[in-house]
């Protein structure tokens, strides 16, 4: 390296001696690190037009240079690097990053990466400045926010819960609508295993050194099959080569519950049963005045801490890294315990046209799930009664002192403190990738990437001997113990020809290969039943299912200005038929770098100027159904045999199938805009977007006295999504000592249902979406034509001239003369109109300090809570126990909880919000200039403040446990978290 | 040197095109192990046919797959209330004066305030059922067939039984058709016949279903078991006779014309085969019934077991939803009550206040008998029929109490005395009263209740003695339709119509309506007039 910067002070020294003359100048870029070539970089004679880009190897030929020139060296992402030609033949320029510029220098696009300048899709990119700060537990929470049009919705306060992630809002009913994770060019499994947690927590946040979130299908496509929702690609940091760098990031937390459920205070409690209670109710009032949920919540403190080594020499760096997480919810034992392994290797091999990649990500996370029951069960149990009792044993409702009141709910306490609920997770996500560029045509590259993913998980559990006093029936001393496993390979093999042909000034990238993914997944759980002294084992099929593609994909740029992209990728999968089972995916976009034509070159406030437009269409087919279109025969298991004479049968019972069943489709057609002002300091993009799914896979019913059961999978219905996503930052301040940005984002998005049914197109929808709790088997929303997926039906509650409402009365709005069923209707969605974010952060000297807020608005929560709670003979069901109610109870004064109050639509609120999410301040230790060492501490807070009229515990609900969303029964609160962070490199 | 890169090329191009050839096969996949067995192999053991034609039966018994919720069989509803005993249960009781419920499931309540819509998810679950039960029928009959048993290698005996068997599942399609005809009215006719690929069956009217199960009862008859002759649980000549009888009970009813006279001699043949009325009335609705007596006066039940064959629905579902106030638990051999069925003081009042009839059972400690409000279990007298323990008291084999052991009379012998004796009220030709009056008295002596004389039988009385022999079976709703009493103002009992005296309904409410859902997937389907 520095043989180079000798050679450079000495082509410099030599300028003054060199006289003009027009001469050609060849050279090389390299990177001033990694002493890699870096493809594309401009090289511009200073004002003039005279310029090339350098190929792929970093080698460019400038022609017309005159002594004395001055040649720029400019490239996104590294500092502009001036000579002055001096009649040199040869030259090599080493450009040093630039850590104030954005880092977006490269979009992985799958299968390749593109340049974000001559990128033609809805893409964003995040690297490291852009992330979240604060306790994260996995890579979602690091770009909550962040991005325009990605919503992310944690399912809770616990650590490592799942987060619901939608791009774009889903483009599917009953398949997934989850978007495609890519670690490290290996698609992962979306869901996880028995005893594991969120996903994404696999991958060490330390590690992750950025994400793209493609959005549209232009840049989706090409992972057609499994892209229909957006893909998000998670890049793991790489070694660089030099000396070997040490880093360690830790960080302590502390977390507190900010806000309870309104439940009834023990006094309002008290005073309620004597007022409405009967003597019998009121003769079982207790004398204690217990707040069940500040005994079943604590102060919660975890401690994160991640080491990593890198380094390398000259064609082989590494990086590897250790984390360990140990992080208390803030639910009484709720503890998760994750330890992470990163490690890869990249080597650079006969004269570096072969290029060797290893990755690998392998977490263990112990989990001690608590009992999540009892954040309802703390909400509804009787403040009157104590903890224990005077003997030490817990209260529990009986019916006669030795029996259980089987109806009556469990002390809260005990069901934390007298049931084990643990899980132990492993996950691995690694592959190789071969990359090797030919010897005798160095423009063709072959790749080969192989993959893998696999997770092993248990939930494992069991109740006291004396849980619920050890009554029959009470499920004490039972055990359960479920096992999965996961197996997922994966291996793409393209080759890659990128050129650019001069006489016409025109680059080709072009791509072709084939991809194989296998998923095998197996399952056994049980759970023994002491008091029958059986175990009942749960029914499950070892399943296996294999996805194969062709693709191909083209990138042209003319003149750099004018850019096109065309896809076709070609899926097979194995959940359809013969018939059925291939489907192509095109897409096409085109770009124009309009800051590259002359009329706009020389307007210096125009950086960046870009018109995009894209169409393509994208593939669904992960439904929950792993055969969902072969006939098979289901066994009973040893709980459902019948018996036929003296003898226990199994029984065998054909399944559902569709053998039409085909790929669904969405068809996205999206225009953009990308633009940066004054140098880049005010940046941002527009895209809207439509999106159309036909085809939708639908678990819907079959014609009566047709087919196997009253539902199965098909191909009916249509969605239709539209957009409006706005994203800028600016940078107002920009100077050595001190930085300012603004950020900020902002998407509007529609949904509707265009088509249900092959028959007819407006009854009655499907009415079983969004269980909720009250009753059994009730459901609050619905799917119907003209309306949001999952939109509320309900009935509409009359109100009196007080403006509360009238109990038990419900408006006849079909006017027939009785309030029914067909008096429901379609009452907002828990889907926003508009999700926005804005963040803003400050660097002055060694002081960095940051600032997230987020928010949407026109969401609408149905606030099952009250609804459950809020009624008096849910406080008074019954002689023999009593329920706490919620204070709504006392505002509605509803007396009878039925049908009609459950479906009423005084329960759908308002749910729109702005939430502080994440403040920190972080000081850096007397950082030398350009030293790599490092020593900074930052500390933060996440959660800080909700500001919303809606009345419930958050405003933010979806869970994907129970696949619903706006539904808020049983939330897990989200604590403030306070954490303190340090990060020392060396 | 270039060469050698250009071999290298060459065999790295030919090993993918070997690659794609071989992978693209894993695109074929089935289940090779667990518990699922691709549908071209399933047929492949003896075992096989048995397996199947007791999911036919089981059809009855379970919700799913997985005893007692998991892999439902009926999608869109809580598991337990999908089961069939269960739902059927709630059409036929629920909407009568012999039970009340007190829960806050969905539409449930309407049920009784007889106020349903198509768009009822009991209902429409129910009517799933039916259809679930009908095409698993029709595919047995499919993949019996001799063409296919012949194929497989069946052999003879096998072959002698699985005919049997082909007769049942006949039979069990034609029970089903009947519960269809007789809560739905029409439908759709499927058969082994029909199309295996996605078509929308046709519709079929209420005499379209008579026609059907009658012809197909008289031709299956034959080719079942004579009465007693088969396996406990599986069917026989009786119970085909007892299912014919009812068709034409009903047929004024389902066809407008009266058949009275040809269900006599049906009748005749029950009563004069092998099955025997049982000494005690209560044991036969407890854990033991399967062997206590009770099972010789059983035609048909549907089996229940505490470990073996566990439901929501069933007698699980009638005993603990029986259960409620300061009743004990554990006397009715569970782990405690769902405090949800009751009974209106309307039924009540069909016994004496001081009757010594057992069948009356009652539990009145803390209930009241008129109901006030409909939520509250102790509003209503409490009725004490399914217990999940056996004779001596002893708990069934679900030590943990959930899952009962009792099983589910269909058919019993009771009820063709009882059909008798209508049959000669109505002056249908070859019953005489003289019989009926002993009929009537045998299983009042059983309950030790006062005997009647010939004076006595009217048809109000029929249908009062059916209510107190038969009540919380399945019967009610059927019973009286037949005595025009079901809707209108003929008899008014506590919340019919909503109100809480009861208030006159229309007509058209005899038939439940064809499901919404099922409407919007096969516009085929006709809805009843009135809905």
């Amino acid at each position: 390296m520095k043989t180079i910067y000798k050679k450079l002070l000495f082509l410099v020294l030599l300028l003054p001696f060199s006289v003009l003359a027009q001469n050609a100048l060849n050279g090389t870029v390299l990177d001033k690190i990694s002493g890699q070539p870096i493809p594309g970089v401009n090289v511009n004679v200073q004002g003039t037009t005279n310029g090339v880009s350098a190929d792929f190897d970093g080698k460019f030929q400038l022609t017309n240079v005159k002594k004395g020139d001055k040649i720029v060296f400019s490239f996104i992402g590294y500092k502009n690097t001036v000579v002055s030609y001096a009649a040199q033949k040869a030259l090599t320029v080493s450009l040093e990053e630039d850590q104030n510029q954005l880092k977006e220098v490269v979009i992985q696009v799958g299968y390749g990466t593109v340049k974000k300048k001559d990128a033609t899709g809805a893409v964003t990119v995040l690297s490291a400045k852009d992330f979240n700060k604060g306790p994260v537990t996995s890579a979602d929470q690091m770009i909550q926010g962040k991005v325009a049009g990605l919503q992310i919705i944690n399912g809770g306060g616990s650590p490592g819960v799942d987060p619901v992630i939608r791009i774009r809002s889903g483009s599917s009913l009953s398949a997934s609508n989850d978007p495609l994770y890519v670690i490290d060019g290996v698609p992962v499994a979306n869901g996880g295993v028995e005893g594991g947690r969120n996903p994404l927590a696999t991958i060490n946040q330390n590690n992750i050194e950025s994400i793209s979130v493609l959005k549209d299908a232009s840049a989706t496509a090409i992972y057609g099959s499994r892209a229909s929702n957006g893909v998000i690609i998670i890049t793991t940091k790489k070694g660089k080569a030099g000396e070997l760098q040490v880093s360690y990031n830790g960080n302590l937390q502390v977390s507190q519950i900010t806000k309870k459920v309104d439940a009834l205070s023990s006094t309002q409690f008290k005073e309620f049963v004597a007022a409405n209670g009967n003597a019998a109710q009121q003769a079982i009032v207790g004398t204690a005045n217990t707040d069940w949920q500040d005994e079943i919540y604590r102060t919660a403190i975890g401690t994160d801490h991640n080491v990593a080594l890198s380094g390398g020499v000259d064609n082989v760096v590494y990086r590897a890294s250790v984390g360990y997480a140990n992080l208390n919810g803030i639910l009484k034992r709720d503890n998760l315990q994750r330890t992470s392994l990163g490690a890869n290797v990249t080597g650079n091999f006969f004269d570096k046209h072969l290029k060797v990649e290893i990755n690998s990500n392998t977490s263990v996370i112990k989990s001690n799930y608590s009992t999540g029951g009892a954040i309802g069960g703390a909400v509804s149990y009787d403040p009157s009664q104590p903890v224990r009792k005077a003997d030490g044993t817990y209260f529990q409702w009986q019916t006669s002192p030795t029996e259980i009141n089987q109806l009556a709910g469990v002390n809260p306490v005990s069901q934390i403190e007298q049931q084990n609920n643990y899980g132990s997770f492993y996950r691995s996500i690694g592959n190789i990738q071969l990359d090797y560029k030919m010897h005798f045509l160095p423009e063709l590259k072959a790749v080969a990437n192989f993959g893998y993913d696999q997770m092993t998980g248990t939930g494992y559990g069991n109740t006291a001997t004396d849980y619920r006093n050890g009554f029959s029936g009470s499920g004490y001393n039972n055990t359960y113990k479920n096992l999965e496993s996961r197996d997922n390979k994966l291996m793409d093999l393209y080759l890659n020809y990128n050129k650019k042909v001069e006489s016409i000034d025109t680059q080709f990238d072009v791509t072709g290969g084939y991809t194989y993914q296998d998923f095998k997944e197996s399952k056994n759980k049980s759970s023994y039943n002491f008091e029958r002294n059986v175990t009942n084992k749960e029914l499950f099929t070892p399943t296996r299912i294999n996805l194969q593609s062709f693709f191909a994909r083209t990138n042209i740029t003319v003149a750099d200005k004018y850019l096109l992209t065309m896809s076709l990728r070609r899926d097979g999968t194995s959940r359809f038929t013969d018939n059925y089972r291939w489907s192509n995916f095109p897409a096409v976009a085109v770009g124009w770098k309009l800051n590259e034509e002359n009329f706009l070159k020389d307007v210096e406030t125009i950086s960046n100027l870009k018109l995009r437009g894209g169409w393509g269409i994208t593939g669904q087919q992960n439904i929950g159904k792993s055969y969902p279109s072969i006939p098979l025969y289901l066994a009973s298991n040893s709980a459902a045999q019948y018996q036929l004479g003296d003898t226990f049968y199994t029984t065998y019972r054909p399944e559902p199938y569709n053998s039409n069943l085909k790929w669904e489709q969405t068809t996205t057609v999206n225009v953009g805009l990308d633009f940066g002002l004054f140098n880049n300091r005010f940046t941002g993009s527009v895209d809207a977007y439509q999106r159309v799914t036909k085809d939708l896979l639908l678990f819907t019913y079959n014609p009566s006295f047709f087919g196997f059961s009253n539902q199965d999978n098909y191909n009916i219905g249509t969605i239709d999504n539209k957009g409006l996503e706005l994203a800028a930052e600016v940078i107002p301040v920009r100077n050595d000592n001190f930085q300012w940005t603004i950020g900020g984002n902002v998407t509007f998005q529609d949904s509707k249902i265009t088509k249900l049914t092959t028959t007819q197109d407006n009854t009655p929808g499907l009415t079983d979406v969004g269980s909720i709790d009250g009753g059994t088997g009730n459901y609050i929303q619905s799917h119907q034509v003209g309306y949001a997926p999952n939109s509320f039906y309900v009935y509409e509650q009359a109100y009196g001239t007080d403006g509360k409402p009238l109990d038990g009365v419900f408006i006849d709005r079909n006017k027939d003369g009785i309030v029914n069923e067909s008096d429901k209707y379609r009452f907002h969605k828990p889907a926003a109109d508009v999700f926005y974010a804005f963040n803003t952060s400050v660097t002055y000297k060694n002081w960095d300090m940051g600032m997230n807020w987020r928010g949407s608005w026109g969401n609408y929560n149905y606030n099952n809570v009250d609804s459950n709670k809020g009624v008096y003979n849910n406080v008074l069901t019954r002689n023999t126990d009593l329920n706490n109610g919620v204070a709504n109870l006392l505002e509605t004064g509803f007396a009878k909880s039925n049908d009609f109050q459950l479906h009423s639509d005084y329960y759908i609120q308002n749910a729109s919000f702005i939430r502080l999410d994440n403040v920190s301040v972080g000081y850096t230790f007397n950082q030398k200039e350009n030293a790599t060492s490092l020593v900074k501490l930052t500390l933060s807070a996440q959660n800080i403040l909700t500001i919303t009229k809606y009345d419930g515990l958050d405003p933010e609900i979806a869970s994907k446990s129970d696949n619903t969303s706006g539904i808020d029964k049983n939330l897990y609160p989200r604590p403030i978290t306070f954490t303190l962070g340090l990060n020392v490199n060396f | 040197m270039k060469n050698i890169y250009k071999q290298l090329l060459g065999i790295y191009l030919l090993l993918l095109v070997l690659t794609f050839a071989s992978c693209t096969n894993d695109l074929i996949q089935s289940p090779d192990n667990g518990d699922s067995v691709p549908g071209n192999e399933f047929f492949s053991t003896p075992e096989s046919y048995k397996q199947n034609l007791a999911k036919l039966y089981a059809g009855f018994a379970t919700s799913g797959q997985q005893g007692p919720a998991g892999k439902p069989d009926i999608s869109g509803i809580d598991e337990g209330t999908s089961q069939y005993i269960r739902g059927f249960w709630m059409m036929q009781e629920l909407t009568t004066d012999e039970a009340v419920i007190g829960w806050n499931d969905g539409t449930i309540k309407d049920f009784h305030s007889q106020s349903w819509t198509s768009s009822d998810s009991f209902i429409g679950a129910t009517f799933a059922r039916f259809s679930f039960q009908i095409v698993n029928c029709n595919e047995f009959l499919r993949q019996t067939t001799d063409e296919k048993l012949a194929a497989r290698g069946v052999d003879a005996t096998l072959k002698t039984e699985i005919a049997t068997y082909r007769a049942e599942a006949r039979f069990l399609r034609a029970i089903t058709y009947w519960h269809l005809i007789d809560t739905f009215g029409s439908g759709s006719l499927v058969t082994e016949d029909s199309p295996t690929n996605f078509y929308y069956p046709d519709y079929a009217s209420r005499a379209d279903l008579y026609k059907f199960i009658d012809e197909e009862l008289t031709a299956v008859t034959p080719l079942l078991k004579a009465p007693k002759t088969n396996e406990k649980y599986r069917v026989d000549q009786a119970a085909a006779w007892m299912l014919q009888a009812k068709l034409y009970m009903n047929a004024k009813v389902y066809i407008g014309v009266d058949h009275y006279a040809e269900a006599v001699p049906l009748v005749n043949k029950i009563i004069a085969s092998p099955y025997t009325i049982h000494t005690n009335y209560n044991q036969l609705f407890l854990a033991d019934n399967d062997k206590n007596g009770a099972q010789n006066e059983f035609i048909f039940a549907i089996a229940f077991d505490g470990l073996h064959t566990q439901t929501y629905g069933g007698t699980t579902f009638l005993t603990h939803a029986a259960v409620g106030g300061s009743m004990n638990a554990a006397q009715f051999g569970i782990n405690g009550g769902w405090a949800g069925i009751r009974t209106t003081a309307a039924f009540v009042d069909k016994f004496d206040a001081n009757t010594t009839d057992t069948r009356g059972q009652f539990y009145k400690d803390g209930q009241t008998k008129e109901i006030k409000d409909l939520g509250t279990f102790t509003d209503g007298y409490a009725i004490q029929k399914f217990r999940n323990v056996d004779v001596n008291g002893v708990q069934g084999s679900d030590k943990s109490g959930d899952f009962s052991d009792s099983d589910f009379p269909i058919f019993r012998l009771a009820d063709a005395y009882l059909m008798y004796t209508e049959c000669a009220i109505r002056g249908a030709a070859g019953a005489n009263m003289a019989s009926a009056v002993t009929y009537v008295n045998t299983l009042r002596t059983r309950a030790k209740g006062a005997t009647i004389s010939q004076g006595d039988l009217t048809l109000n009385f029929i249908l009062d003695e059916r209510g107190r022999e038969l009540h919380w079976e399945g019967h009610r709703r059927t019973d009286l339709i037949r005595f025009g009493k079901f809707t209108g103002g003929a008899y008014l009992w506590p919340f019919k119509g909503g109100a809480v005296g009861g208030s006159p309904t229309q007509s058209y409410r005899n038939l439940f309506p064809i499901p919404a859902t099922a409407l919007a997937s096969n516009q085929k389907l006709q809805q009843n007039p009135g809905y």
